[in-house]
């Protein structure tokens, strides 16, 4: 143990581009960076192993994670029984029966549970674990898969299609949402990914679109008469304000809105409020069949509004059912402010809180090229001279994921999760709480936005006491690996 | 946004290049040298949807004991098992009888029928909206109470300007302007490595060390908190005036925001959260589990507003919750979500002893949708006159994008 951690201590002076750092070769500082972003930083031996195969050969392999070998990976989650199930395995298995026991309790004369209505119960538990399993599971894949740029992908594009466990049923949908949705098109194209997100349970629960309904059509919700309303000198304004309320009732613009604003455009990306709702008109319809069963995407023509729809000027012709939403994502990746967001987006991520400007031009050209191929994209990102500038070196702030895992992969330390969890490893479920506690709940960040990919988003004093008390804690008793990891260098990647 | 806050911050500390107690001390001095006293809120975040016509009785309504057959709350009358009356109309549980005091004494306000102009019935929805402030939109980034500490940007602002007593940085206090969330005073430092070696100092060197404004900025402020924390002896603490807090995690966190206070540590804006409130079933009445709750949530108010005893001439305890409960009661015992409610405001500059707001009427068709209280307050108009009357804010506008704030729709529960 001892001489794993010296090892260990030798890799992460490398790997910490601070004062040691400047000192290494200069082909090692350019491993560790690229290591830095690409992965997860450096465990012990990395920078050797990279250095033997060559950089640029690193960065290829990288690019195509299906051509890596990542067997270990299934004994590592084997003991995260929800992390593999499908969304109808775990919605028969935990919110169905959940949900029989609720009603039985109901029905009881006295409830059963009267004073505690937080009260201990198995089901409960399970349905709590399923997005603790889940947090364990990304922990483990980060440590420890070889395909790295994959699961940094992965953390990507699940914080840029954000949806929040904790909104009602998400937690049994999160699951499949991110093994089955996100992690396998990361590299593919994008026009798939926002698909596949679109029509995806989770989002259309997380967004509310599942419940968007034409306001003309049969299954607008019944609204109660209010004929009372205005009585007793009610302000104008407020009476407006109900009105307007009682007019957008049966229509959700949510999903609409966080599509262009969040998902492709971008906030300045050129929309208008009308395209909002006429995006929300086109998407009418897209819900889910017997959600209550675990039932996935379908179509309900009884919900969808026939009416010709205009998009950002495109003209979506009248009685085109479900083929409304394909047509608008189709006008959505096509538009050029699409390409620049996510260009620069991931620029923001992989290269620098300021993105050059000229890196983000060559993405965005290279995503029009190819009709959205983000490998294509991550590509020329990852073969820049922006990338590899020695300029950008350990320039960006850690998130608490990332820094936490880095630790992790830096000290060598070992990683257990579910049942496998015993000493001397460290319980990944243990780890979840510490990454909470540094300012980052996994699966629950609240806004359709996602976390922050900025220094600032991250620093507050006290999640910095809590980073370096996790420095600690990982370091156990040796002193010089708690300074090397809880220094102001580790901090950033 | 962040250069500029690092830059004014750091900037205003770069004449005190000695450390961090001499920029305490600067800050005390100016304290002590005749400023204006700083004003404190401290928000209270009752999680789940508490029942506000189980909170504030509207006895005085027929519909209230016709829809709730099981589980109203009594009219006033002798002996403890109705409520306390407050004005012939309405009644506080008997449960809240820690608070009354307060009513007498006109420091407790109350608004009823108080609530969100956006329909919905999502706890998750809702609280963010409240939280945010800007109900309907979902991407708004930062908290209510962060852009109110971004509005009063303070070159000299104190780590613990603003706290929230969970675990979790609160939605309403999530933003760029500094605030920290700590579950246990007690334990906020750096803890000894397994060897034993006061580690905390060298980390202190190294992030002074650092070049990187955001690190070297922040652990200042993180290092400074710690020095203050235990200046402050917060761990060997006793209230004052008798008060007495319950042991519940929501009585020690009014307990731990009371040492804050009196810290002087420069706190100006606390958060605490208490859930338990979602009663889908067997809620009760003057007995059981809503009333437990109430008894908790109760105490410690009462408890921390004895606690602060003259420091409350400076501070405001405001209750808040996502949404109220539905008018009826359902086949369980229990409600189901609503929406209008209730919020309670006790303060020194509060005009207490009295219930605020139009009340709507319980009668099916006063009802909201038919089902639950109307909304006859926008709660941003709670949060705006606390904003800039007891906080003193000119221009309350950045706090509320998207809403036209404007004195003339306050409750006027401030003096």
């Amino acid at each position: 143990m001892k001489r794993f951690l010296v090892a260990a201590l030798a890799v992460s002076a490398i790997s910490i581009g601070g004062l040691r750092a400047a000192t290494a070769p200069a082909d090692d500082r350019a491993i560790t960076h690229v290591l830095n972003r690409i992965a997860f930083g450096p465990r012990p031996g990395d920078v050797e192993r990279v250095r033997a195969i060559g950089l640029d050969r690193y960065v290829d392999e990288q690019l195509h994670p299906d051509r890596i070998k990542d067997e270990a990976m299934r004994g590592r989650l084997a003991e995260l029984p929800t992390a593999q199930m499908s969304r109808r395995e775990i919605v028969e298995s935990i919110e169905l029966p959940q949900i029989d026991m609720r009603r039985e309790r109901k029905q009881q004369p006295n409830g059963g549970d009267a004073d505690d209505p937080k009260e201990r119960n198995p089901l409960r538990q399970r349905a709590n674990a399923i997005v603790v399993e889940l947090a364990e599971q990304k922990i483990v894949r980060a440590a420890y898969s070889e395909r790295q740029l994959q699961q940094v992908l992965a953390d990507f594009w699940f914080n840029h299609f954000n949806v929040d466990s904790r909104k009602g049923r998400d937690r049994f949908l999160v699951s499949e949402y991110e093994r089955d949705v996100v992690r396998p098109r990361v590299l593919g194209s994008f026009r798939d990914l926002l698909g596949a997100t679109a029509k995806s349970p989770a989002m259309l629960f997380y967004l509310d679109n599942w419940m968007s309904a034409d306001p003309a059509g049969p299954h607008a919700p019944l609204r109660a008469a209010r004929p009372f309303q205005g009585r007793r000198g009610r302000e104008p304004e407020r009476l407006a304000l109900q009105n307007k309320n009682r007019a957008k009732k049966g229509l959700n613009e949510n999903y609409a809105r966080e599509l262009m604003e969040l998902h492709t455009l971008g906030v300045d990306g050129g929309y208008t409020q009308k395209d909002v709702t006429e995006v929300a008109r086109a998407f009418t319809g897209w819900t889910l069949e017997n959600p209550r069963q675990g039932g996935g995407f379908t179509f309900d023509g009884r919900l969808h509004d026939p009416g010709q729809k205009v998009v950002l000027g495109h003209v979506i012709k009248a009685g085109g059912g479900e083929s409304d939403g394909e047509a608008v994502l189709d006008i959505l990746v096509e538009h050029p402010s699409t390409s620049r967001f996510i260009a620069s987006k991931l620029v923001r991520r992989f290269v620098s809180d300021t993105p050059p400007p000229a890196l983000v031009d060559r993405a965005a050209a290279r995503f029009r090229e190819t009709n959205g191929d983000l490998r294509e994209v991550m590509r020329t990102i990852l073969t820049s001279t922006e990338f590899r500038s020695p300029e950008v070196y350990a320039v960006k702030v850690k998130s608490p994921f990332e820094f936490a895992v880095s630790a992790l992969r830096a000290a060598g330390a070992e990683v257990a999760a579910g049942e496998r969890a015993a000493a001397p490893a460290f319980d990944a479920k243990l780890l979840v709480r510490r990454i909470r506690d540094m300012g980052m709940a996994l699966y629950q960040c609240q806004p359709p936005t996602g976390y922050g990919d900025t220094a600032e988003a991250w620093m507050n004093g006290g999640a910095l006491v809590n980073r370096i008390n996790f420095a600690i804690e990982i370091a156990r008793g040796d002193r010089q690996l708690a300074d090397t990891l809880g220094a102001p260098a580790f901090q950033k990647r | 946004m962040l250069s500029r806050r690092i830059f004014l911050k750091h900037g205003a500390c770069a004449c005190v290049s000695l450390g961090f107690a001499p920029s305490f001390l600067a800050r005390t001095a100016f304290a002590a040298g005749g400023a204006p006293r700083a004003k404190r809120l401290i928000a209270v975040f009752q999680r789940g949807a508490v029942d506000g016509l189980s909170v504030v009785v509207p006895f005085g309504e027929r519909e209230y004991y016709r829809a709730r057959p099981g589980i109203a709350v009594p009219a006033p009358r002798s002996g403890d098992d109705g409520a306390i009356d407050l004005d012939g109309f309405f009644g506080l549980n008997p449960r809240l009888a820690p608070l009354a005091p307060l009513w007498s004494a006109r420091r407790l306000a109350i608004v009823h029928a108080c609530g969100s102009p956006d329909s919905t019935r999502s706890h998750f929805d809702a609280q963010d909206y409240m939280e945010t402030a800007t109900p309907g939109v979902k991407r708004t980034q930062d908290g209510w109470l962060n852009r109110y500490l971004q509005a009063r940007r303070d070159e000299q602002a104190a780590p613990f300007r603003a706290v929230a007593l969970a675990q979790q940085m609160p939605r309403a206090l999530q933003g760029p302007a500094s605030a920290v969330a700590v579950s246990d005073l007690a334990h906020f430092g750096i803890r000894a490595g397994r060897a034993g070696v006061d580690t905390g100092a060298s980390f202190e060197d190294a992030y002074a060390a650092a070049r990187d404004r955001v690190l070297n900025g922040t652990a200042r402020e993180a290092f400074e908190a710690i020095r203050m924390l235990h200046a402050a002896d917060v761990s060997r603490y006793e209230p004052a005036n008798g008060a007495e807090y319950p042991r519940s995690p929501f009585g020690q966190a009014l307990r731990q925001i009371a040492q804050l206070a009196k810290a002087d540590v420069g706190l100006e804006i606390a958060f605490a959260e208490i859930g338990g409130w979602d009663t889908h079933v067997n809620q009760g009445s003057i007995r059981g589990q809503l009333a437990n709750r109430l008894d908790d949530f109760a105490r410690a108010i009462a408890a921390l507003v004895a606690d602060l005893g003259d420091l409350m001439e400076d501070t405001v305890v405001l209750t808040m919750s996502e949404f109220g409960r539905a008018v009826s009661e359902n086949g369980g015992g229990g409600t189901d979500h609503g929406h209008g409610n209730v919020m309670l405001a006790v303060g020194g500059d509060v005009r207490g002893g009295r219930v605020y707001g139009r009340w709507p009427g319980l009668a099916i068709e006063q009802r909201y949708e038919g089902r639950d209280l109307a909304v006859t307050t926008d709660f941003r108009d709670v949060f705006g006159e606390i904003v800039v009357r007891h906080l003193g804010v000119a221009n309350p506008a950045p706090i509320f994008p998207g809403y036209a704030i404007s004195a003339s729709r306050f409750p006027g529960m401030l003096a």
